[in-house]
């Protein structure tokens, strides 16, 4: 729903953000769901920065904004996953060349209820309960009891088929393997952290920046006996969280004019404070107010 | 108005009247033939979009070859010169394994001649997997699959379990408000009952997600809350109103002097109900019935929240499911237009449409049998 409210917040926002003056230039931002929030304050904060130039911002996942990238409708797409081979060649075929910017870290959180006492897992266990073929379907088999929590099954809470952040998992954890049926497919990184918040027995991930002091994450070690490192955005920048992941924004062509002042300053110290603020890991270092 | 009206006589002026009755009648014409239009508008759209990938059957370079393509090691500089050839339909595999070595050299295909013979085929539908398999996954990287069964087997049960809360409360109520309210109560009752018809879906979606999900969990002490019992209540409570307005109607047709002839032979006022007013009426309430299912059938949002939205065959009211409609709006919004994944979508779309237009057609052809009687 939130998703929604930002869509029509960004469009009334465009509307009436830019009294006694006719915009001058307006770029067009559209994609990922998880860089939505972060695009969104970044481009109010620009307002500041540049009157002249105004950012429409929409979110509807990283397929929407490639979706657009390659139809020539935006100025810059966001995208939590790389551009495909064929993406980029359809891409280029209609004339536009995408360029590619990391514009943050996003560490991927698995998200358990806070009655869960599960402290850390591995991504070997991960496949498990979501892949195909995977053994693990009860807390008991990973040596907790969940308490409230029926049967101890676990509930897997999984994303709808073309997110970027359910590519990401079956790409890293899942190794390209298939999803296991009967996952509950949520529309939106936010319902993900709802959903588990609400259910004893639930399973599921997202960005770190959804995370709420509603739920629990556990830390993530790449296999058995390895150091478990808990999410946070101090582990994304230093790439010990196993499962961290680039953040981008593709341009249509290399950037020039306002276009290209705009990712300058996102890629600014003062840009960078900004994605920090909002819970993902800065593309370096940054020392912010 | 009939025709010797509108035939202007010979001291006829053609004054502002007659412009304006003209332009009036078009305008109504135009309003009424609207429908069809419309609706021939959609099927051609539909079918359009969906069909060519039902019928879908030659040998070509598609997304998930050039995925094998790139995982077999091909150097970049192949991949990229085999680009042109991509989605390019070729009758057999060895016109495809000609057409890749008059690219990149025949020498240079040899080691993936094996894989493009193997894999090439790209005939991605078929009606048997559709009907027979509950595996949904069409953005696979291995194999997109595209079984329905599941998708199906979900808005049938939630349909199902809401039409068993449906039926005998809007009955119930229709009657009550048909024929035993009179007065201020009466005209308070249709009101409300129009008023929870416009309450919009999204919002019953939401009473599921956060209100029904945890009360069902703590009530029936299950592992979660989202699932057929949920959905089928929600949705239960939505199809009712349209239901009870429409039976109420078939009531209400039904004549007096039934009733009267009725009472005068001593019936009391539960065997008039029940023994002369809805067996007249019984074709309206079927009707009723039937638009409620399809009212069912065809809901989107509430049905997407409170499901739990999850790929499975259902054993009790208590497991998760997904409905086709739900399948349609989470992932055509991010499918790439023309993809296969786009087009299987709408293949669910044309069934859908078959599904609700084959309910609608039965309702009212059994309207059509009350106005005959």
């Amino acid at each position: 729903m939130k998703k929604y409210a930002l869509i029509v917040c960004a469009m009334v926002l465009s509307l009436s953000g830019t009294p006694g003056h006719t915009a001058g230039t307006v770029i067009q931002n559209k994609g990922s769901d998880t860089l939505v929030n972060v695009a969104q304050t970044w481009a109010e904060a620009y307002q500041k920065v540049d009157p002249n130039v105004s950012i429409a911002v929409s979110g509807g996942g990283s397929g929407t904004g490639i979706a657009a990238l390659i139809n020539g409708t935006v100025d810059i797409a966001n995208t939590s996953r790389k551009l495909k081979r064929i993406e980029r060649n359809q891409a280029k075929t209609n004339g536009h060349d995408p360029v590619e910017f990391i514009v943050g870290y996003d560490a991927l959180a698995i998200f358990l209820h806070k009655d869960n006492p599960l402290n850390a897992i591995t991504l070997e266990k991960l496949a498990g309960i979501y892949g195909e073929g995977g053994k693990i379907v009860s807390w008991d088999q990973l040596g907790v009891k969940v308490p409230g929590c029926t049967g101890q099954e676990i509930i897997r809470v999984s994303r709808q088929n073309n997110s970027g952040t359910y590519e990401y998992f079956r790409e890293d954890v899942l190794q390209k393997m298939d999803f296991k049926a009967g996952s509950r497919d949520m529309h939106g990184s936010k319902d993900v952290t709802d959903l588990v918040e609400k259910t004893p027995c639930a399973i599921g991930y997202s960005g770190l920046a959804y995370a709420s002091e509603q739920v629990k994450m556990p830390c993530v070690s790449a296999k058995e006996g390895d150091k478990c490192v808990a999410p946070s955005v101090a582990t994304a920048i230093d790439n010990t969280y196993p499962i961290a992941r680039p953040l981008f924004m593709y341009t249509t062509g290399k950037p020039t004019g306002e276009v290209k002042k705009y990712l300058d300053w996102i890629l600014s110290d003062e840009g960078q404070c900004i994605i920090q603020k909002k819970g993902y890991a800065p593309v370096r270092p940054v020392t912010c107010k | 108005m009939s025709r010797a009206d509108s035939t202007p006589h010979r001291d006829d002026r053609r004054n502002m009247d007659w412009f304006v009755d003209k332009a009036v009648q078009i305008l109504v014409f135009v309003a009424g033939i609207s429908a069809i239009v419309f609706i021939i508008g959609i099927f051609v759209f539909i079918t359009k979009e969906g069909v060519g990938f039902i019928f879908k059957s030659h040998y070509a370079l598609s997304e998930s070859v050039f995925n094998l393509l790139e995982e077999k090691k091909m150097p970049d500089t192949q991949l990229d010169a085999l680009t042109p050839l991509e989605g390019k339909a070729f009758k057999t595999s060895q016109d495809l394994i000609l057409a890749v070595e008059g690219v990149i050299g025949v020498e240079e295909t040899r080691p993936y001649k094996e894989l493009l013979v193997a894999r090439s085929l790209d005939q991605p539908f078929s009606l048997k997997t559709f009907f027979t398999s509950p595996k949904w996954a069409p953005t696979s990287e291995l194999k997109p699959t595209y079984g329905a069964l599941a998708l199906m087997a979900g808005t049938a049960s939630v349909t199902g379990l809401a039409m068993l809360i449906a039926i005998p409360f809007s009955l119930g109520a229709a009657i009550y408000i048909g024929e035993f309210a009179t007065g201020r109560t009466r005209e308070l009752l249709k009101i409300l009952v129009e008023l929870l018809a416009a309450i919009p879906s999204v919002v019953w979606g939401f009473i599921g997600l956060s209100i029904m999900n945890p009360l069902i969990i703590k009530v029936f002490n299950v592992p979660i809350g989202l699932n057929v019992l949920n959905a089928g209540l929600i949705l239960g409570l939505m199809a009712a109103p349209i239901m009870t307005t429409i039976a109420e109607d078939a009531l209400k047709a039904v004549p007096d002097r039934y009733r009267e002839a009725a009472e005068a032979m001593g019936a009391t006022r539960w065997q008039v109900i029940f023994k002369v007013v809805v067996p007249a009426s019984k074709n309206g309430l079927v009707a009723a019935i039937l638009l409620g299912v399809g009212r069912g059938f065809g809901e989107t949002m509430a049905v997407l929240m409170a499901t739990g939205h999850s790929i499975n065959l259902p054993t009790s009211i208590f497991d998760s499911v997904r409905a086709l409609t739900a399948t349609i709006a989470a992932e055509l919004g991010e499918a790439a237009v023309g993809s296969d994944h786009y087009q299987a979508l709408f293949t669910l779309g044309i069934f859908l449409f078959l599904v609700t237009f084959l309910i609608n057609m039965t309702a009212d052809l059994v309207l059509r049998g009350i106005r005959k009687e």
